[in-house]
């Protein structure tokens, strides 16, 4: 009888994921209401430490695969510990965050096993018959399908930020079961030469919990240092339109929008965006949204919980340092 | 060098979206665009081309007017295209597309197939990386730079936080991200020769495949619209009371900072 929930433990050289902590939080729930209990996976070299972690966000066994082989990640070998442990132990449920590896390793892992999945889900939930149903944005969020799967497991990708994070308890005690990798050749077809990590104090804009985003308005590249230092006043990320991209002020990966990033911060603050329908499919889910624009008429205030109207080089560094003196406080 | 390359027609990003009487997505009036992610695909398969010689086979799952997609790509500049569509085919979901294109590739050869990173109406990024799990091949996501030599590709592609340069022997999966490549527009010439480019299209039986064998594994049980966010209200004064204010309401009244 398949039984479990399980979570996908994202790590990079030893740190979780904070969308993986958030499943488990959730997971947790979601294992309460179904009387089954939680797993967490977690791969990689040298990762017997993040157990404790885990097992503080609710993890009820922990399946640590410890290998050379893993310690960075690859599509294939990833995908061929995943799916043998999977057909072995046969949970009810496998989820994932929608990053660039989940989204990389959930469509092989679905094909693999010959499952269906939801990806980039919004939400989550179990029914009265203890199917799963999630909800996901189509057409960049201009909608959203709600799909649920008969055939298990049940896996989906779930955006970040759509959980919140549970308070941890160092109390919580989980079996840690160590899971020998078997890794063929095959697996092994893709090499990893060079990985460059930017270094950047800054959150990754799909995990940042406040964005502030700047576009045309802000007329040149230089003026993006009033936005970064606004941002590491509260500890955001910096995002930009498809204009400030394609002018060549910032690079690509910071775009927000429909060919861009889908970002659900709790705060998102454009600065001289005039909000397309493009821009808005990439943020409207946003919790709050404030926009600071000199015209009245932009369409960006429609969706906005606070505008100011004014020039975004006055307002700025003024929020700058009121953000510094509350952060202070 | 054979290329393959996987393109969907996608609504325009312009699009406003609105349901039908039965609840689905209204694509009456809708126009159709290739998918922006699978230009990149296109032109980065015409360059491959034109750089290592070969053929640029397109391939299209969806309705009729996938002709008109395939008709702008082979004026870009690729070889001839596939369009399969069947009108018994009503739901499709990732794992059923993967499934019939896999069929559909069975005869034709392929070295590299490129595909966009994401569809921008499902917006699922599934269909690429389940084909080529489908055909046991590698595959590499979200790619910013691709480079063919001898056999074996060389190939950047983006992560969280940075990029990866990785190495892989063909035949390979590519999945297009921006930055790749401009796609060229295709040239009136191009237009012209297009028209002569042959076009094949096949159905499930001519697959061999029934509509039951690919029925989907997800189930799309309904669709909604978002909430129309209420515009709020806008905060009034000079500027720098004005963003006194809104760090103040930021703080107190949205409790976000
Ligand atoms: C296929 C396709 C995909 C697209 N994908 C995306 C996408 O992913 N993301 C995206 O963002 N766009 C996307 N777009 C582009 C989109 O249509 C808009 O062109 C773009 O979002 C506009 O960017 P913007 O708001 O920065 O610039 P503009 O529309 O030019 O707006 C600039 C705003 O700045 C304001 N402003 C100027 N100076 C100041 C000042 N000193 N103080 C305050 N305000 C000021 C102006 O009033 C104006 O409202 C896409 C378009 C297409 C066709
Ligand atoms: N119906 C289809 N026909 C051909 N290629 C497709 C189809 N659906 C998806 N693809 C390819 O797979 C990529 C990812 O699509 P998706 O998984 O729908 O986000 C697209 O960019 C296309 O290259």
């Amino acid at each position: 009888m398949a039984a479990g929930i399980w979570v996908f433990i994202e790590q990079q050289k030893g740190q979780i994921r904070k969308v993986s902590l958030e499943l488990l939080s959730e997971g947790r729930k979601g294992a309460d209401q179904l009387g089954v209990k939680l797993g967490a996976v977690i791969l990689g070299e040298g990762i017997q430490g993040l157990a404790e972690q885990v097992a503080s966000y609710g993890a009820d066994e922990i399946y640590l695969a410890d290998d050379s082989q893993l310690a960075n990640y690859t599509t294939g070998a990833y995908t061929s510990v995943l799916a043998s442990l999977i057909r072995e132990r046969e949970p009810q449920a496998f989820l994932l965050g929608n990053t660039a590896i989940g989204k990389d390793l959930a469509p092989r892992l679905a094909q693999r096993l010959g499952v269906g999945l939801a990806s980039d889900c919004t939400g989550m939930e179990i029914d009265s018959e203890k199917i799963f149903k999630f909800k996901r944005p189509v057409y960049a969020g201009k909608a959203f399908a709600h799909v649920g799967s008969i055939v298990q497991p049940v896996m989906a990708t779930i955006r970040p930020n759509t959980f919140p994070l549970a308070e941890p308890n160092p109390d919580h005690k989980a079996e840690v079961i160590p899971v020998q990798a078997e890794i063929g050749p095959e697996d092994l077809r893709v090499v990893l030469k060079d990985l460059v990590l930017a270094v950047s104090e800054r959150p990754e804009l799909t995990d940042a919990n406040i964005i502030i985003s700047g576009g045309r308005g802000m007329k040149g590249p230089e003026n993006f240092a009033i936005l970064e230092e606004c941002a590491d006043v509260i500890g955001a990320a910096v995002g930009a339109s498809r204009a400030a991209v394609d002018s060549g002020w910032r690079e690509h990966k910071f775009q927000v929008g429909q060919t861009g990033k889908t970002v659900s911060p709790t705060l998102y603050i454009a600065c001289g965006i005039s909000g397309a329908i493009q821009h808005l499919a990439g943020m409207s889910s946003s919790k709050y949204i404030v926009a600071i624009n000199r015209d009245p008429e932009a369409n960006i205030f429609n969706v906005a919980d606070y505008g100011i109207v004014g020039d975004l080089f006055e307002v700025v560094p003024v929020l700058t340092e009121e953000f510094k003196k509350l952060v202070n406080q | 060098m054979n290329i393959v390359v996987c393109i969907k027609q996608t609504f325009d990003t312009e699009a406003k979206i609105a349901l039908n009487s039965e609840g689905k997505i209204d694509s009456s009036g809708v126009n159709l665009i290739i998918n922006p992610y699978d230009e990149f695909a296109i032109e980065e398969g015409i360059r491959l081309k034109e750089q290592l010689g070969g053929e640029v086979t397109v391939i299209t799952l969806g309705g009729e007017r996938g002709q008109e997609a395939l008709r702008t790509a082979l004026a870009m500049g690729a070889d001839k295209g596939i369009l399969v569509s069947d009108p018994s085919l009503q739901e499709v979901d990732e794992w059923s597309a993967a499934e019939i294109l896999a069929r559909a590739l069975k005869e034709v050869p392929f070295d590299i197939v490129l595909a966009g990173r994401i569809a921008i109406d499902d917006g699922s990024s599934q269909v690429a990386v389940r084909l080529a799990e489908k055909l046991e091949i590698p595959s590499i996501s979200s790619v910013l730079k691709l480079e063919v030599d001898n056999g074996q590709a060389t190939v950047v592609r983006e992560i969280d936080g940075g990029t990866e340069t990785l190495e892989s022997p063909l035949p390979l999966m590519i999945t297009a991200q921006k930055g790749l490549n401009e796609p060229r527009y295709p040239s009136v010439a191009g237009i012209m020769k297009a028209k002569r480019k042959p076009i094949t299209t096949m159905s499930l039986s001519d697959l061999g495949l029934s509509e039951s064998e690919v029925a989907p594994r997800m189930i799309t049980e309904s669709y909604t619209l978002p909430e129309p966010r209420e515009g709020g209200r806008k905060i009034p004064g000079e500027a720098a009371d004005a963003a006194r204010e809104l760090a103040r309401l930021l703080r107190e009244e949205a409790k976000v900072i």
